[in-house]
């Protein structure tokens, strides 16, 4: 088997092994609406993955991605309400400014866990200067198509087959995409190529914060509301949901379908708990168990392909 | 309501609990947002010290309590929807935030699930609230010391942490109770930011500029932090209102012994997931409840200090558990039936 299938494989595994254990624990989660009950605030937290990913894929870490999600949450309650054009050149905006984060990184050759921390903070001050009291409402139209009922299946996993699809395509089909990964993989040869290095790095990362904004909005559509501190988490699951995704933090392997099931995974996961009726305090250790437990697998079938 | 009156009527209806059968099939969850502090510990406590009776006795048919492990708005909207999953007939939140988890309110109330936030409330409007009427209680102290002070007097207020709304709630209720009592005037104010020693502190800085404080207004959580620094300074004790923590009642404890000290205090008791838990049952028998409650506070007046003082724990808050017919009284007391 390909490695870029195996890479697939375990998270898809993993995934419907938790799946099938929460339909065990929860028959009514089996229904149209009860799948889009479990899985619709996964939504937003794969458009972050995805964010997540990009920036992963060139040897980057985003630790800004949570604070930018609550940022644009913001944004998207109150500008892109109130008037659409300014919330759009908002988001326009921070794009452009997550490209030159991008750039500044790439020209001083300065460590993006650095640059993402204090971007971080950047971003969450603004978050609160937007809005320093909760509130605000959602645009109609993205509450209008967070919530629709499409024939079959259900929105949340409608969207994330959308999300995986588009990324996929991106990432693994695209040139761009294989030149991004090839920054992540070999620099040099990329360069000798003829592509530039800063460039790439660049659109990587404002396609991220495109990302970014797209995972921020689509939060607001399901909560109907803002709060500067609403996405603060998405900094550590859009990271654990890449890698438990199948994706490294080195040489450019990343897996776009991996990571939405990551998210999807890390969702299930905290859903799988609570129906277990699992103590609070040992709800953030036995999640951390879960991930260190698909990992090791992982590492196992690595190693034996490897002999083999 | 006094402490007195709420122990009373918690004795007489503990023995007098009948059994409800229009709800005897319904289930209640509590969704909790935080349990890091004693107030929160202790407001889990007193869910479980008056559900279980009360599942028992086959008032209702279960009453969970589940807490996020992390005090985040996205992980409490996906609790409440998997409480949806879970089938659940009533959720009582206490919230992370007023509006990020409106969108899992609304997926609850469309399924039929009554929902009643109380403490961190929430905005959606198919929800109920049960509020604390923060502002009613700086109006309340001015109140009580009008009665102590017919002729008004000089007054030290400590406020709390700048910036959250319960500090601006409480400062407005103080400046409005002085504004109709104009023989009282603030003449020192301070951020005591609700903790003993950050009072002390303040209040031991600002007590040299001031002329004779006849009393000081508090916002709970800093009444013993201000005696402190007037026994230090060697000032006269004027009348500091508290706010139900332990160390506060047992100085006041101390000083009536010695001296007939008298004083009040007043805060918001944690027992009142209690309450919200008595009107989600009472939405569920199909009462008619308005949407917004108001929380009653807990006052300790002079003769209940012994009694509150016993059942409050070392570096807890004076607590009390509501009982179906306090919950009856809210009800009735906001317009309902």
């Amino acid at each position: 088997m390909k490695p870029d299938s195996l890479r697939v494989l375990i998270p898809a595994l993993s995934f419907a092994v938790l799946l099938a254990a929460v339909f065990w624990l929860q028959p009514r989660a089996m229904s149209y609406l009860g799948l889009n009950l479990l899985f619709n605030l996964a939504v937003p937290i794969a458009l972050a993955t995805i964010a997540q990913m990009l920036v992963i894929a060139v040897n980057d870490l985003d630790l800004s991605i949570g604070t930018f999600v609550s940022f644009v949450a913001c944004v998207t309650a109150t500008f892109l309400n109130d008037s659409p054009v300014l919330g759009l050149a908002i988001f326009a905006a921070a794009i452009a400014t997550y490209a030159l984060v991008g750039v500044l990184i790439h020209l001083r050759e300065l460590p993006s866990i650095v640059v993402s921390l204090g971007m971080s903070f950047v971003w969450g001050g603004l978050a609160v200067l937007i809005l320093p009291a909760p509130g605000g409402s959602a645009p109609p139209w993205i509450r209008a198509l967070m919530t629709a009922k499409p024939p079959l299946l259900p929105m949340a996993i409608v969207a994330s087959l959308v999300i995986a699809a588009v990324a996929h395509l991106i990432v693994m089909r695209s040139s761009f995409g294989t030149a991004l990964r090839g920054v992540g993989g070999n620099a040099r040869s990329v360069e000798r190529a003829g592509w530039s290095v800063l460039k790439l790095r660049a659109a990587t990362y404002a396609l991220a914060g495109l990302f970014g904004v797209l995972a921020g909005v689509s939060l607001v559509g399901l909560t109907t509301a803002a709060d500067a501190n609403i996405a603060l988490r998405y900094t550590l699951l859009s990271i654990a949901g890449v890698i438990l995704g199948g994706g490294e933090f080195t040489g450019g392997r990343v897996s776009a379908i991996g990571a939405v099931i990551g998210a999807l995974t890390l969702t299930l996961a905290s859903s799988f708990l609570t129906f277990l009726r699992l103590s609070p305090d040992w709800q953030i250790g036995a999640q951390g168990a879960i991930l260190i437990v698909v990992l090791a697998i992982r590492l196992v079938l690595n190693r034996q392909e490897r002999r083999g | 309501m006094t402490f007195r009156t709420i122990l009373l009527a918690g004795v007489a209806l503990a023995a007098a609990t009948a059994v409800q059968a229009d709800t005897a099939e319904k289930r209640i969850a509590l969704s909790n947002n935080y349990a890091g502090n004693s107030w929160r510990q202790a407001m889990l406590e007193s869910w479980d010290r008056v559900t279980k009776p009360a599942v028992e006795a086959g008032t209702v048919a279960a009453a969970d309590s589940f807490t996020t492990a992390e005090n985040q708005a996205t992980e409490q909207a996906a609790q409440i929807q998997n409480m949806i999953l879970q089938g659940y007939d009533a959720i009582v939140v206490n919230a992370a935030s007023p509006t990020a988890i409106n969108g899992a309110i609304k997926e609850a109330c469309d399924a039929g699930i009554t929902v009643v936030s109380f403490d961190g409330i929430v905005t959606e409007p198919c929800a109920w609230r049960i509020a604390v009427d923060f502002e009613k209680m700086g109006k309340d102290e001015i109140e009580y010391l009008k009665g102590r002070l017919p002729d008004g007097g000089n007054l030290l207020e400590i406020r709390g942490l700048a910036g959250v709304f319960v500090d601006d709630a409480i400062h407005a209720g103080i400046t409005a109770g002085v504004t109709e009592n104009p023989g009282f005037k603030v003449v020192g104010s301070v951020n005591g930011d609700w903790a003993q020693d950050v009072a002390q502190k303040a209040v031991a800085g600002v007590l040299p500029s001031l002329p004779e404080v006849a009393a000081v207004v508090t916002q709970g959580g800093d009444g013993y932090g201000a005696a402190q620094a007037f026994a230090a300074a060697g000032r006269p004790t004027p009348i500091i209102i508290m706010g139900n923590r332990q160390d506060e009642l047992a100085w006041w404890k101390e000083q009536k012994d010695a001296s007939g000290y008298e004083t009040m205090s007043t805060s918001i008791a944690p027992g009142v997931s209690t309450l919200a838990f008595w009107v989600a049952q009472a939405i569920l028998d199909g009462k008619e409840v308005p949407k917004d409650l108001t929380v009653p506070f807990l006052k300790i007046e002079q003769a209940d200090l012994e009694t509150a003082l016993e059942t409050t724990p070392k570096g807890g808050v004076a607590n009390v558990e509501y009982t179906q017919e306090d919950a009856a009284k809210v009800i009735a007391a906001a317009g309902g039936a």
